[in-house]
């Protein structure tokens, strides 16, 4: 059978022009594609999986989501299983899709933030630093040193925050309650210290072309430290409840293990890669911002299970502090954004004195700036890996193509190898270890 | 005869003993009910503290009356019952949940006089009687039996569901409960091996295992701590409650046995386990705790016996609701792991080193030499089950990283 008979016979009604979005079944696919996925990877279409299965049949395929409540939103997966054991998988995707990357190239450059920002909803900043990266390498922009810095700030600060919603979604999947309003805790303060810096608790739109929205508010050092002086007591409390809890180790460690090869193999960034030994992390191999001036260890772990997932990021937290401490001491002054009176709007007080200023204000939010042609890719460490935009530029004010290279949607790639194996429990303490968010696997 | 042993049906049976019997009856089925009503509220409160939460708090004084607004809500849902479902089956299963755990807390004494070799007599309306509803010959035996019943509820509702999740959620019930029902029998068996009453005879009513704990011998200890805990973890397995709740496992099986159901039905699933969870503290106060008995402070003896009984089982579903706020949840295998291979044979090797003393006690063998051959059995048996269970790990190991079928 080919390819075509295939889509002839299964009715693809998603044909596009890059063909059949459809995994073809494993007797189609070419001998590299089926070493890499070493029999986890479930290929069945849906109407395969709805006719009931012979009664002599000892595997049963399970549907885990989109409405189940360990899948961390609407990801579905279609398990094949023994008894309780998993044995192929496939991740379904696509239940979040709302266009974004498409909507980003009818929006300015200006407009582009509030967009991207949707995305990664964790951790919003992250998505948002991207974009202005690739889009300054566009411009050829030289940010100022205190917007960096701030950058970096907002960056740790939202880390800090979306790794402890992982410490809580990760111990309420594995049944610790206590665990979830913990981190849950934890995070609201973060939360509410990024509301106080930039007006809101999610998609923030704070880091902008050129610089900043604004520059950091009064009173903001002492709201830092009190929050940074919090966290550790806390974290040792995370010791004693969890990392120190028998059943806790029992249910993590071994479990959905992954070696560094595969890792590589599959695209996985981030804790997952680290989680293997392999100390890859962009803000030390790849500085931006000012990371280079900054101390502060790459967390790694030996083994690549659940359990090195979680310590390394029990442990990024503890190395976030580290550099928030850092940017409380060495703030440098100067300006939050560039003085570039194309990119930057001018200060609200200018606008009534200045028939220029005006003009430019109302210029940058109408119609935006225009960007030189041609393309740029940058990337940054988010809480979940490489987080990369690539901007085509056609020398419009508008972007020709936008990309977003988001971490979870390629560290789902693993999901299958990581489950093989496993039991149903072992799964969503693996999905919970992935630590996906879906509004960046579908945008 | 199932109500032999209570002194108020010895005599002549007339309207006032039928009264009684009546008053007790309806005054067991009004206890549990108020008393499920409170564990609910009490567990949330509880669980709240522990949390940094504030828990409910609008309905009644402290939220205490927040269930009667959910079990009036639920009353008014809609009951459905899924197309797929064995029709029959899926109604009866939440009954069989709920009526064991009654049935049983009926046999609880829940207060009494035990001071003085009263054996928990109380003089009311001019008769001798027990506080407790019956007092059955077979005792702890009906208790099991009404426990294993229970998981018929559990699994015949995952079974009769017609969805994939509940009988996920059934299959690991009946296999859990089961298992753990072998731990439960053993921690009763060693109570009632040294329960024995002056004649050297035990006795498994709940009564006779109370008085014979009088006024300190509490089974706690007398037993040696061991068949206590064994006790503690197989009940909580029995009640699927964290650590253990696999059978419902929300974050796996969403629910499971409860996912089709809604309305009434699920509120009967969800009051009979907070009901089952208070049954298994007043079991576990009977057995292990003493039951009623404690010192008489002032006043009346029988006041006495319903305030340690209620502070014993607050002691205990404390207990029970801090573990649910500490532990994470195990994984299927690690239960089955530890019931087969950590509880039963403990259990089983306590109980034979209870009778060890008991018979060595009769024949008037040296303690400390029975003691110490016990404890050399019980190791060398520990150490081949060790083996026996890293033997079989390894071949689960190797069958799984097999190469054949890995690439089709």
């Amino acid at each position: 059978m080919t390819i075509a008979e295939h889509e002839a016979d299964h009715d693809l009604a998603a044909l596009t022009d890059e063909g059949a979005q459809e995994m073809s079944p494993r007797a189609l696919a070419g001998g590299v594609e089926v070493l890499r996925e070493v029999g986890s990877v479930l290929r069945m279409s849906e109407s395969d999986a709805m006719l009931d299965a012979p009664d002599d049949s000892e595997t049963s395929i399970i549907n885990m989501g989109p409405q189940h409540p360990s899948t961390h939103g609407v990801l579905r997966l279609m398990l094949e299983l023994d008894g309780e054991t998993v044995l192929r998988t496939k991740p379904v995707i696509g239940y979040l899709h709302t266009g974004m990357e498409k909507t980003g190239e009818q929006l300015t450059y200006v407009q582009g933030g509030t967009n991207v920002t949707r995305m990664d909803y964790a951790s919003p900043l992250f998505s948002e630093a991207a974009f202005c990266l690739a889009t300054e390498a566009l411009l050829g922009l030289e940010v100022p040193p205190r917007a960096q810095w701030i950058r970096m700030l907002m960056h740790e600060l939202n880390r800090l925050t979306s790794h402890f919603l992982f410490l809580g979604t990760n111990g309420m999947d594995l049944g610790s309650t206590s665990m979830m309003i913990y981190g849950w805790r934890e995070r609201e303060e973060g939360l509410r210290i990024l509301e106080m810096i930039t007006g809101l608790r999610m998609n923030h739109n704070f880091i902008r072309v050129g610089g900043t929205a604004a520059d950091l508010p009064d009173g903001w050092q002492e709201r830092l430290s009190t929050y940074l002086d919090a966290i550790p007591a806390r974290l040792e409390e995370y010791e004693v409840l969890m990392t120190d809890q028998p059943i806790w180790r029992e249910r993590l460690q071994g479990v959905g293990d992954i070696t560094t090869e595969e890792a590589i193999a599959l695209g996985a960034t981030g804790p997952i890669l680290r989680s293997t030994g392999y100390a890859w992390d962009l803000r030390r191999q790849m500085p931006y911002f000012a990371y280079d001036q900054v101390d502060f260890d790459v967390i790694v772990g030996s083994y690549g299970d659940c359990f090195d997932r979680y310590a390394i990021r029990l442990n990024e937290i503890r190395e976030s502090v580290r550099i928030l401490r850092q940017c409380l001491e060495h703030m440098p002054a100067g300006d939050y954004r560039i003085q570039d009176k194309k990119v930057t709007p001018p200060p609200r007080a200018r606008i009534d004195e200045s028939m220029e200023a005006l003009i430019h204000h109302f210029k940058i939010f109408t119609e935006g700036f225009k960007v030189p042609e041609g393309e740029a890719y940058a990337a940054v460490e988010s809480p979940r890996g490489e987080l990369g935009c690539y901007i085509v530029s056609d020398g419009s004010g508008t972007p020709y193509r936008m990309h977003i290279r988001g971490p979870s949607f390629v560290n789902l790639q693993v999901l299958p190898h990581l489950l093989r194996g496993g039991t149903i429990a072992d799964a969503v303490a693996v999905i919970s270890s992935v630590d996906p968010i879906m509004g960046e696997v579908d945008r | 005869m199932i109500v032999a042993a209570d002194p108020l049906l010895s005599g002549h049976v007339g309207l006032v003993v039928f009264l009684i019997v009546l008053g007790k009856a309806v005054v067991t089925l009004g206890i549990c009910l108020i008393a499920t009503m409170l564990m609910i509220w009490f567990e949330r409160k509880v669980i709240s503290d522990l949390q940094n939460r504030i828990g409910p708090n609008r309905a009644g004084p402290f939220g205490i009356l927040q269930t009667l607004a959910d079990g009036l809500k639920v009353i008014l849902k809609e009951d459905l019952v899924p197309e797929k479902s064995d029709r029959w089956v899926f109604r009866l299963a939440p009954i069989l949940t709920m009526i064991p755990a009654f049935i049983t807390f009926g046999m609880i004494p829940i207060g009494g006089d035990f001071t003085d070799g009263n054996g928990g007599v109380v003089h009311m309306f001019g008769h001798d009687t027990l506080l407790q509803l019956a007092n059955p010959d077979a005792g702890v035996l009906v208790i099991l039996a009404m426990s294993s019943i229970a998981v018929y509820g559990v699994m015949l509702a995952g079974w009769s569901s017609g969805s994939k999740y509940p009988l996920l959620g059934s299959v690991r019930a009946s296999a859990q409960m089961v298992s753990y029902e072998a731990a439960l029998g053993l921690g009763v068996l060693a109570v009632v091996l040294v329960g024995s009453n002056d004649a050297g005879i035990s006795s498994l009513t709940t009564n006779s295992i109370v008085s014979a704990q009088m006024p300190w011998g509490w089974n706690l200890w007398v037993t040696g701590l061991v068949p206590f805990v064994i006790f503690i973890l197989a009940a909580t397995a029995e009640l699927n409650r964290p650590p253990f709740d696999l059978v419902e496992a929300e974050q796996e099986l969403v629910g499971s046995f409860q996912t089709e159901y809604s309305g009434f039905r699920f509120a009967i699933f969800y009051l009979a386990e907070f009901l089952n969870a208070i049954t298994m503290g007043a079991i576990v106060v009977t057995l292990f705790l003493g039951g009623p008995g404690g010192p008489v402070l002032f006043g009346p003896g029988w006041m006495w016996g319903f305030v340690w009984f209620f502070l014993k089982l607050v002691a205990v579903l404390y207990a029970f609701v801090w573990t649910r706020a500490s532990v994470p949840r195990v994984r299927y295998d690690q239960l089955m792991d530890l019931g087969w291979k950590v509880l039963i044979p403990l259990g089983v090797g306590w109980m034979l080193l209870l009778v060890g003393i008991r018979v060595g006690a009769d024949a008037g063998w040296n303690p400390v030499v029975t003691v110490a051959v016990a404890a050399v059995v019980m190791v060398a048996c520990y150490g081949l089950l060790r083996l026996a269970g890293a033997t079989s790990r390894r071949l689960a190991a190797e069958a799984l990283d097999a190469p054949e079928g890995v690439i089709d």
